[in-house]
């Protein structure tokens, strides 16, 4: 039987076929072939992803470790005699990595199709799908890997495409093409400071485990859950882990969910009598393990993952030590790094600070957030799948893979609760200093990840990812919407060029200072495009969080988790607890605002621009995308209803978070939090006040005021004067983060540079030190070697040998005089000479 | 018929060899030169046929015919020289042919 889980590997090698198809062929295809091939691959994930998630829902969401071929087992090996690094190219299958592929393959499917509308004018269109593919590969790659080694490849594949796709006009004319380049600069610059957090982490981990794999093949991540699903009698510590955080109030509706449970428990009761035969494998209800298998406790703790072992880890007492590996070594909670000694939960916090500045700078956190809205400068589909749904939130995906680890260390997770609420503000504050529309989308998108962020930070990883699924459809929804009234406003700009002053050369010069991004260039559009417009306002309930949209649901279980802190009497978990409710209350309200302010600034009231009043709906392509994701917004977030809202008749309860928790051990169905009336009624009651609140402001026409400061007008709040016009010309400027940034990094990095340049490298190295040092040393030195050597020592032997032998032959050769005479006396003399020579003897020996 | 004795034939034979090399040593006519040479080969004949009868071994006479042979030879190739060197320098004296001296 084709097992469904084996199939995994496809969801990386369809998008990269695809990509390799674009790439070389991508020109040839023709812009809807392209695009076809593009969409294909990403609707085959899609299909994939689904498969896998019904594979899971079969079997009790027991994860499985997928290696491709043999030939990946090998990925990286090092076998010495000492040690071994053993680090193989492992897919994981599990209820948090489906979650993420069917976010990303499913938002990501949709976008594709869009892009074929979108990027239907411009000639890199071959480029553009094989940059997406590419991206959609690598983003699977991150959420499918089993190793943080992986992940970290995926990570930077996706840091890689983000910064082609940002910078994708590069090559505009003039300073806005530089702008684009500058923008992906600043992307990469500051995903390589988080990069460096990852780095760091994986090489504490690996120091500290000796493997950096989340679960090794055949290990249980949240055993307490599998054995409850599979109907063996639970272990004490699940018992008391389960009852420590029961929810509030509604006891009728968590007996229900109790029930449920149990009904599930005898039908795994059943399945494991069966196996109790001798069946191995496969019975009928999916994969049955026995409570060997599940419990881990077929394995020493050196051959599990990181989770595991950081786990057994943590719960030792100081000083008790447990056996380790396979040798009989043991081992405590002390870790060896270098000359420190550090206890094992300082080494967490520490990889935990790591992998959250790494999340901080892939998912636009606090002190890193500044690239996010550059990074706008990119297509529009680019911003909605890369910069709003995916990539973005691959460092909460991180983190919530890494809840084990947060969990151990509080502090930790007290800090990252703050950066998560300081950004969820900070970005909400932002956004209603925008003109541009997208920038007010992008530091929606860095709030809302602040949202996901401080999630975590309170303990909510379910809601994290839920809010972040949730997030993942509304956001792209908005984004996409803003492209179609981008598309729109440019084509108005056209029509306004071509039928209002007919075909001159200065069109493109006038095409250049009309910005089709201002907002305050649009206004009206709401009859313009109806499709566009319906679609944008089921978005924007969708991120307010008004009741039955999705943002509600995921961020009214954000608040309640943080509300849920506050009475479990620790200290460092109440004061995260509240500062996280209230802030986010805060910029919940913010939300409302600055949406409204968009939707009056774009939809509402006047055309404030020809191009506005000509501007046409948007192409089917992209219509159709807008009214999937506009239904998904209003519907998606009915995955996860909470008990207590009385709606269990309608959906079943908690059904994200049961199907969460066999891949995350830190939650539970009871602490997965109930509604909290009181919470939700402030919360929409803000949101809804927020929205009023800038009916008032910005509504009936008045939007944009008027004022010799600008041409273009200014905002209305600007325009009160006082206190409200520094707020906001603090928002708009971001408050002056980049500034900050400008001042203390980029203005002394610019001076240290100029003084390297100009006055080390140019002044001191090539005018002192080449001229003086180099230049005069090497004629000095081949002086030397001129005069006195070459001329003096080496000409001179060879012209002195020359010469003796002239001298020496010029005597000798006078012995050749040339007169017969001469050498007939020498024959004579020879003669005599031979004769004495030979007669000599005779007379000798004669006598 | 008395004999004459060995002696009275070396003599000579040496008396004649000293004349011509001293002809060849102490004149300048490339002729006279040539023929104290001519003078100095037949002293040697005569020395081999006197040792020849002496020793009563044939070999010295044949000897002899060998250098008259040669003689001969050396007198064409030598007077033909002579005649070239004639031609082209206007004398025979042996003291102007120095060209090649060193």
């Amino acid at each position: 039987m084709l097992n469904l889980v084996q199939m995994v590997p496809l969801v990386v090698f369809i998008p990269a076929i695809g990509a390799i198809i674009n790439l070389f062929w991508g020109a040839k295809l023709g812009v809807k072939g392209s695009g076809y091939v593009a969409s294909g691959a990403a609707i085959l994930t899609f299909i994939i992803s689904v498969l896998l998630y019904s594979y899971l829902t079969a079997n009790h969401g027991i994860a499985q470790v997928v290696d491709p071929l043999p030939f990946f087992d090998g990925w990286i090996r090092i076998d010495a005699v000492d040690f071994a690094v053993h680090i193989p190219w492992q897919f994981r299958v599990d209820s948090l990595t489906v979650v993420m592929l069917l976010v990303v393959t499913g938002v990501g499917s949709l976008i594709h199709i869009y892009s074929i509308g979108y990027i239907s004018h411009d000639p890199k269109y071959g480029l553009f799908f094989a940059y997406l593919n590419m991206f959609l590969g690598f983003m699977l790659i991150l959420v499918t890997s089993n190793n943080f080694l992986m992940m970290f490849v995926g990570w930077e594949g996706v840091g890689v495409m983000s910064f082609l796709l940002i910078g994708f006009w590069w090559d505009k004319k003039g300073e806005i093409g530089w702008q684009n380049g500058n923008a992906a600069r600043k992307a990469m610059i500051l995903n390589r400071i988080g990069d460096f957090g990852i780095l760091m982490a994986i090489f504490l981990m690996f120091w500290t485990f000796g493997t950096v794999t989340y679960y090794d093949a055949g290990e249980v991540a949240n055993t307490c859950f599998q054995l409850e699903g599979a109907g063996y009698t639970l272990p004490t510590e699940c018992e008391s882990e389960g009852h420590g955080e029961e929810a509030s109030g509604e006891e009728t509706e968590a007996a229900s969910v109790e029930e449920g449970e149990a009904e599930h428990a005898e039908t795994g009761s059943a399945a494991e009598e069966e196996h109790a035969t001798g069946e191995e494998g496969e019975a009928e209800h999916g994969l049955v393990l026995s409570e060997e298998e599940l419990d881990n406790s077929l394995f020493y703790p050196s051959q599990l993952g990181v989770f595991a072992q950081a786990e057994r880890l943590l719960n030792l007492e100081d000083g008790e030590e447990i056996a380790w590996d396979a040798d009989g070594n043991m081992r405590g909670r002390d870790v060896q790094l270098g000359t420190w000694t550090l206890d094992i939960k300082t080494v967490v916090t520490m990889i935990v600070l790591f992998l959250l500045l790494g999340a901080a700078g892939k998912s636009a956190q606090f002190p890193l957030l500044v690239w996010l809205p550059d990074a706008m400068a990119g297509p529009t589909p680019v911003s909605a799948l890369m910069h709003a749904a995916t990539m973005v939130t691959a460092g909460v995906y991180l983190l919530v893979r890494s809840n084990v680890l947060i969990d151990g260390a509080p502090e930790a997770q007290f800090i990252i609760a703050m950066v998560g609420a300081i950004t969820a503000l900070f970005g909400g504050i932002a956004a209603v200093g925008q003109w541009d529309i997208k920038r007010v989308l992008a530091f929606s998108t860095i709030s809302q990840l602040g949202f996901m962020v401080a999630a975590i930070g309170v303990g909510g990883y379910v809601a994290a990812i839920f809010h972040l699924a949730t997030h993942a459809v509304f956001k792209a929804l908005l984004f996409l919407g803003s492209g179609s009234v981008i598309h729109g406003v440019e084509h108005g700009q056209h029509h306004v060029h071509e039928y209002g002053r007919g075909h001159d050369a200065d069109d493109e010069h006038h095409d250049d200072e009309f910005d089709p991004q201002d907002m305050r260039n649009m206004g009206g559009l709401s009859r313009r495009m109806p499709v566009t417009y319906i679609t944008y306002l089921m978005g924007m309930l969708a991120l307010s969080g008004i009741p039955i949209f999705a943002g509600f649901w995921s961020k009214d279980e954000i608040l309640a988790h943080a509300y849920e802190r506050l009475s479990t009497g620790n200290t460092l978990e109440s004061l995260g607890g509240i500062i996280v409710l209230a802030t986010l209350l805060l910029a919940a309200g913010f939300t409302a605002f600055y949406m409204w302010r968009q939707m009056e600034m774009v939809f509402f009231g006047k055309a404030r621009s020809k191009a506005a009043s000509h501007a046409p709906e948007s192409v089917g392509w992209m219509v159709i995308p807008l009214l999937i994701l506009a239904i998904g917004s209003i519907f998606v977030g009915f995955i996860n209803v909470p008990s207590g809202v009385g709606l269990s008749w309608l959906f079943p309860l908690h059904n994200f978070t049961n199907f969460l928790e066999s891949s995350i051990p830190s939650i539970t169905i009871e602490g997965a939090g109930g509604f909290i009336w009181l919470l939700a009624i402030v919360a929409t009651g803000l949101a809804v006040g927020a929205i009023f609140l800038a009916r008032s402001l910005y509504g009936h026409g008045k939007a944009i005021v008027a004022h010799d400061s600008d041409a273009l007008g200014v905002d209305p709040l600007w325009n009160m004067g006082g206190m409200t016009r520094m707020l906001w010309s603090a928002a708009s400027h971001r408050l002056y983060l980049d500034d900050l940034y400008h001042a203390v990094f980029l203005y002394p990095y610019e001076r240290i540079g100029y003084f390297l340049a100009v006055v080390l490298d140019w002044r001191f190295f090539h005018d002192y030190f080449h001229n003086n040092v180099i230049h005069r040393g090497f004629n000095a030195i081949g002086t030397i070697l001129k005069n006195p050597v070459d001329i003096g020592l080496i000409d001179g032997t060879v012209n002195g040998v020359g010469k003796l032998i002239n001298w020496f032959s010029g005597r000798t050769r006078r012995i050749q005089t040339g007169f017969v005479r001469t050498y007939a006396i020498a024959i004579l003399f020879g003669v005599v000479v031979v004769i004495i020579l030979m007669v000599a003897p005779v007379f000798m020996n004669g006598s | 018929m008395t004999s004459v004795g060995i002696e009275a034939f070396v003599a000579l034979s040496m008396i004649l060899f000293i004349i011509g090399a001293m002809g060849v040593l102490l004149r300048r006519n490339a002729i006279i030169i040539f023929m104290s040479v001519e003078l100095m080969l037949n002293a040697t004949n005569l020395a081999l046929a006197a040792f020849s009868r002496q020793w009563g071994n044939l070999d010295g006479q044949i000897f002899t015919f060998f250098i008259i042979t040669v003689a001969a030879a050396e007198v064409a190739v030598g007077l033909a020289l002579i005649v070239a060197i004639f031609r082209n320098k206007q004398s025979i004296n042996v003291d102007d042919l120095h060209q090649m001296e060193g």
